[in-house]
């Protein structure tokens, strides 16, 4: 790689060992010279971190969070990547957060912080600065509420307004396999089950702030760059979609184009996408939005749930955040019809610490199997769920998290494992042992969950390819290298912490011109060849975690239902994998 | 003319202002020398509080101030000389709103009432007012950033 960076302290990895309770700052210039930060590093660091002969939840594993070379210094550069070992895969667990976190590492001056080791009892981490302190978490263990666990650590913790507060609910505490790190009561480090190894290392907590100054070589350059990006985000229409309606937008043209999973996936479109719509939560129950730190979009958007518990008109009130893929999850998946009964769900997943989408993809299946009767009521402890009732599913995620039986410990470890032992495997939805995220469109979506390296509709984005083929009818091989594309710069945007959301404001030529005015020189066939690099080192470690492309079989209902492309032809699946695998092994270049 | 902070019900702390104001008085980028403060009142949970200068026109840190350093400034609030200031912080203690703290060399911040904030405020949140003894010329010199 041609140079270094110029701005020092922007290489400092905390290495934190809560086993013995030290910690340790080393300067990584190697690696960040190299893969620039966030994803690429993060992957270099639990490469180096990772033992053999051990599974997720063993105490040496690590847990790495990484942030990029633009983060605290240019807008929307506001993501922290998390990398550990999924306890729900068993295999590559990455997972990005927004929120306050990336800002609050950069001024309190660490790049990444890998985290291994057991605590002997609860802890939380408090980082401020330098002053790295382990505190008893022991009170707060077993506490019912995430957004409690914020309110207690904030009296306790200094710096109002300026830190973050990451933490595990009783999901995590308790190694439900999709437990999630909730990050500033809004924001998760959702998919994969990171917040099943925070608790399996008995660490409930961590804060972090500072108050550092960062060095930057020229100030005029990097004001006028600053300026520029900024306006493009706050001037232009490109961010409109965020800060209006939000990702709940897709609600109504994703159901028009048959592309909306509805009863786990038995239909793709939904007869009251109306009612759950972006439109109707923006104009009936959206209260405020508000943004991750240093980004000016505000794409954040909090709903009011008023509900009346007594006559009287006594109402209780809560806020919460919603999104597309949560009004997915536990609304049209489960056939919920009202606004209510969907934030009301949202909100028990969010005071548990648990991943939305993974939740609903297992109460979806756990549905069409009740409907079937393939449970008894002994193992469902009563618990009969049916499409739309909102009662038992509340019922069911309280028991999920209580595992309080073989089935619901079952349940717990996703729709993969419980489909084995309790059969429907035809209808449990997931690509890569995860739980698939919202979108049937066709060919493009299957392929790119299949091969991403975290089994993400954020890999490569392939339900978006699809609305392209919708349109304009593109080959088999045009969706092969869109696929190949969008993996790679999504593998820069990643490592330089871009959140995905601005991914139309940081194209190649502005990120060049970003890390030009800090220092960095990088040409855009440098970038694109770090993607590519990226992704492979990624699969290295996937194939050292156990995972095989080559084993991977899809259920049935995958090529059942109609997607936006209309009904997929398995074999042409197979074939568009097997197009996907030689351009990436075989051929070499891309 | 002097900064307002006008609608902070619109506030989504995004602390665009913050990185501003920093960078447009210090050569380095940072959230602490930031004159105007983005602060939280029960987490993102609750509403933002912008804390700033409330350009008074008869300040009481200038009072407070032992060597002379702040200088009351024509349309209220005051100016920093720097050379004088001893970081001794009688200043940040007389400020009955908090707009006053060190930055990393321990000298006084002080709000310049120069507007950049309010040019990278997306939402309006803040905004620039005249008052009557102001030199109404200030403000647009002084979005120029500043060395």
């Amino acid at each position: 790689m041609p140079n270094t960076f110029s701005i020092s302290g922007l290489a400092n990895v905390l290495y934190i060992d809560l086993s013995n309770e030290t910690s340790k700052v080393v300067e990584r210039q190697d690696l960040h010279d190299k893969y620039l930060g966030g994803t690429g590093v993060a992957t270099m660091l639990m490469n180096e971190g990772s033992k053999e002969g051990t599974d997720a939840l063993d105490p040496v594993s690590p847990v790495v969070l990484s942030i990029g070379p633009l983060s605290g210094i240019f807008p929307c550069c506001t993501k922290v990547v998390s990398v550990f070992r999924s306890p729900l895969t068993g295999e590559f667990g990455e997972s990005h957060a927004g929120g306050r976190l990336a800002m609050a590492m950069r001024f309190a001056g660490y790049s990444s912080i890998v985290i291994t080791g057991r605590a002997k009892r609860p802890v939380y981490i408090s980082i401020h600065n330098n002053d790295i302190a382990f505190k008893d978490a022991s009170s707060i263990w077993g506490l019912s509420s995430t957004t409690d666990i914020g309110k207690i650590l904030r009296n306790v913790e200094p710096n109002i307004g300026k830190r973050s507060i990451i933490r595990i609910g009783t999901a995590g505490e308790n190694g439900v396999r999709y437990a999630s790190v909730n990050v500033d009561t809004y924001r998760h480090f959702g998919r994969l089950g990171l917040g099943a190894v925070f608790g399996a290392k008995n660490l409930k907590a961590i804060v972090v702030s500072g108050d550092g100054e960062i060095e930057i070589p020229d100030k005029s350059t990097y004001s006028n760059t600053y300026k520029k990006i900024f306006s493009n985000i706050v001037e232009t229409d490109l961010m409109d979609k965020y800060h209006d309606l939000g990702t709940t937008e897709n609600i109504l043209p994703l159901n028009e184009l048959n592309g909306l999973p509805t009863r786990n996936l038995q239909q793709t479109s939904f007869e009251y996408a109306e009612t759950i719509s972006g439109e109707n939560f923006a104009d009936n129950y959206l209260v405020r939005k508000i943004s991750c730190a240093h980004c000016p979009i505000g794409c954040i958007h909090i709903a009011m749930l008023k509900t009346l518990f007594a006559p009287l008109h006594e109402y209780e009130v809560k806020h919460i955040s919603y999104d597309y893929e949560l009004v997915y999850a536990l609304g049209t998946n489960l056939g919920i019809l009202t606004p209510e009964s969907v934030l009301e769900l949202i909100d028990r997943c969010e005071q548990y610490g648990v991943d939305i989408i993974s939740m609903g993809g297992v109460l979806a299946w756990a549905t069409e199997m009740s409907m079937h009767k393939r449970f008894t009521t002994g193992e469902t402890m009563n618990v009969s769920l049916k499409w739309g009732d909102v009662t038992n599913y509340l019922r069911a995620i309280d028991l999920i998290i209580e595992s309080p039986n073989e089935f619901y410990s079952a349940l717990a470890k996703g729709v993969v494992f419980a489909s084995r032992k309790y059969g429907g495997d035809d209808f449990a939805l997931h690509a890569g042992g995860l739980e698939i995220p919202g979108y049937h469109t066709g060919v493009g979506n299957l392929v790119g969950l299949t091969v991403g390296v975290r089994h993400s509709h954020v890999d490569n984005g392939g339900y978006s390819i699809d609305q392209k083929a919708f349109k304009n009818n593109l080959s088999d091989k045009e969706i092969v290298d869109l696929l190949i594309f969008e993996d790679d710069i999504r593998g820069v945007l990643n490592s330089l912490t871009i959140c995905l959301f601005a991914r139309g404001i940081y194209t190649y030529d502005t990120i060049i011109e970003a890390l030009a005015a800090i220092g960095i020189e990088r040409s855009e066939e440098e970038l694109i060849e770090l993607g590519r690099d990226i992704f492979m080192k990624k699969y290295e470690l996937k194939r050292k975690f156990g995972f095989d492309l080559d084993d991977v079989r899809f259920p049935s209902r995958f090529f059942e239902t109609a997607s936006t492309n209309g009904m997929i032809d398995e074999a042409r699946v197979q074939n568009v994998l097997s197009m996907y695998k030689d351009r990436r092994w075989s051929t070499g270049k891309t | 003319m002097r900064i307002k902070v006008a609608n902070q019900a619109r506030c989504i702390g995004c602390y665009s202002c913050m990185m501003a104001c920093a960078r447009t008085y210090y050569s380095t980028i940072s959230l602490k020398n930031s004159a105007i403060d983005i602060q939280t009142s029960g987490g993102i949970e609750s509403a933002y509080v912008s804390v700033v200068c409330h350009a008074c026109i008869d300040p009481p840190c200038s009072r407070a101030c032992p060597t002379g350093a702040l200088v009351k400034r024509n349309g209220g609030g005051v100016e920093l000389k720097t050379d004088l200031c001893t970081g001794c912080e009688q200043c940040a203690d007389a400020c009955l709103v908090g707009a006053i703290h060190m930055d990393g060399n321990a000298k006084a911040i002080v709000c310049r009432h120069c507007g950049i904030c309010t040019s990278f405020c997306p939402h309006e949140v803040l905004e620039m007012r005249k008052v009557p003894s102001a030199d109404t010329t200030h403000a647009e010199t002084s979005h120029k950033e500043v060395k």
